[in-house]
């Protein structure tokens, strides 16, 4: 059994991840191009997943299914922005606008052409 | 339940799953009206975080550590998934 501590930790943590998940998809939702929807997702999803991993954490103590859990969070802030920036990388070569108020520094569109590692 | 959760746990972590699968739904949307080829990657980036987080809650809620594991496994998956579209886009193929 565990404590009355543990219980109302692991509440406290789902109740912000389950926040921060809802924060996440309205972003996705709701913002205009695919810049700002990545804004959203990488930063607030992540640390909704992140804030149920902890909640699993805190539930199953510092070892065995508790210590994956850490791992995964520490999984999670290494290739959340890793894939983002993939991503928006891709999308800035495909040539997806910005939003209409924002441009490229110096207009010049990033296209250093480094063949990374053929 | 399995679970040792006192009641109003249980009740945080069952509300949790039902908003993770709920939003999980909502973000299928944007994987099909994606306008471009990247929003919809994006989309299913975060539905592969979003089932993340239901794996998780789903260990809280059962009592079973072994979905822990599966919340991982989920979670690498989606970023090999996502690296290899966001390079197939880019670069037309994945292994050259």
């Amino acid at each position: 059994m565990i404590s009355t501590v543990q219980a109302v930790v692991v509440t406290a943590l789902v109740v912000v991840g389950s926040f921060f998940l809802l924060v996440g998809t309205v972003g996705l939702l709701r913002f205009p191009t695919v810049y700002n929807r990545m804004h959203a997702t990488s930063k607030a999803a992540t640390l909704g997943a992140s804030s149920m991993l902890l909640a699993a954490t805190v539930y199953y103590g510092p070892v065995g299914p508790g210590l994956t859990s850490l791992v995964g969070i520490v999984f999670l802030f290494f290739t959340a922005p890793t894939g983002s920036h993939v991503i928006s990388r891709a999308a800035q070569k495909m040539g997806v606008p910005f939003v209409d108020s924002a441009d490229w520094p110096g207009t010049v569109p990033m296209r250093d052409d480094e063949s990374d590692g053929d | 339940m399995a679970s040792e959760l006192p009641a109003f746990a249980e009740l945080a972590v069952f509300g949790g799953l039902l908003l993770a699968s709920g939003v999980t739904l909502l973000a299928s949307y944007r994987v099909i009206r994606g306008p471009t080829v990247p929003d919809r990657v994006v989309g299913l980036d975060t539905i592969g975080t979003n089932v993340v987080a239901i794996a998780a809650l789903f260990a809280l809620q059962t009592g079973k550590g072994l979905f822990v594991t599966v919340s991982l496994v989920l979670a690498i998956i989606g970023f090999i998934s996502t690296i290899a579209v966001a390079r197939f886009v880019t670069e037309g193929d994945i292994i050259e």
